[in-house]
């Protein structure tokens, strides 16, 4: 399962549609062993296309040494698809490389509904993840009363399988 | 040249989870045969059939992109540090 605030994948969406139709793409660092993703980093498109991303190499030089510096890991690394579903294609999962990371998709090919989806990629295989949202500006203990489904503060985005 | 080697988390499982390494090697491709003697498969998986530098695994030397240095050829000095990252890319494109 993906945990993530809500401010960060509103930030994520919005970074999506600024680039639209180009692919958009970036990184959420987090405590490195922590699985929490903190602090959002959008990245340049080095290709400024409409159908592949890829990081510029000393952007991502800098921002992974970022990282390493303050003991943080990639816990999310998100691109976006223009005109496709939110699903990793094979160009996806041949260049995944981070076997720890969520790899979250949003697709901006609808110009109302963004569709976001997580998964994770290890080897050739791609597992998908529910997406669990959290609205911080909810007292987060009200949580504790409820188990499963829509609540103030949590709202589950399910799988489609 | 000695040099720093500093190894992505996908590629540890070559240097036993280790993720900095110490070689040696007057240009980057004498370092990636150095690597390779002592874990075995590393070079393969930087560079091709051709004898090229991977085109998504991202080599610096210090805070310089080796595409810029002649890449398999770049020269290394003592006390470089070179790094490793493979690059983050795809896209809807198959």
């Amino acid at each position: 399962m993906l945990r993530v605030d809500r401010e960060i994948i509103d930030a994520i969406v919005a970074h999506a549609r600024r680039d639209h139709p180009d692919e958009a793409c970036g990184v959420v660092a987090g405590p490195a062993g922590f699985d929490l993703p903190k602090r959002h980093i959008p990245m340049a498109n080095a290709e400024r296309s409409s159908t592949f991303y890829r990081f510029d190499s000393m952007e991502q030089l800098r921002v992974w040494r970022e990282m390493e510096e303050r003991d943080e890991e990639p816990v999310v690394i998100y691109h976006s698809h223009t005109a496709t579903e939110a699903y990793p294609s094979r160009t996806d999962v041949g260049l995944a490389a981070e076997p720890g990371a969520h790899y979250l998709l949003v697709s901006t090919r609808d110009p109302e509904v963004a569709e976001i989806r997580s998964f994770r990629i290890a080897g050739e295989v791609i597992t998908e993840e529910p997406v669990q949202v959290i609205d911080a500006t909810v007292d987060g203990m009200a949580v504790q009363s409820y188990k499963f489904g829509h609540t103030p503060t949590m709202v589950d985005y399910e799988c489609r399988a | 040249m000695s040099v720093d080697v500093r190894i992505p988390t996908i590629l540890r499982s070559y240097t036993g989870g280790t993720k900095a390494v110490d070689a040696s090697g007057d240009t980057l491709s004498d370092l990636f045969t150095d690597l390779d003697s002592r874990y075995p498969g590393l070079r393969d998986r930087l560079v091709t059939e051709q004898g090229k530098l991977h085109r998504f695994v991202n080599v610096y030397v210090n805070d310089e992109d080796v595409r810029f240095l002649g890449a398999l050829d770049a020269k290394l000095s003592e006390g470089d540090t070179v790094t490793i990252l493979p690059a983050v890319a795809g896209g809807a494109a198959s």
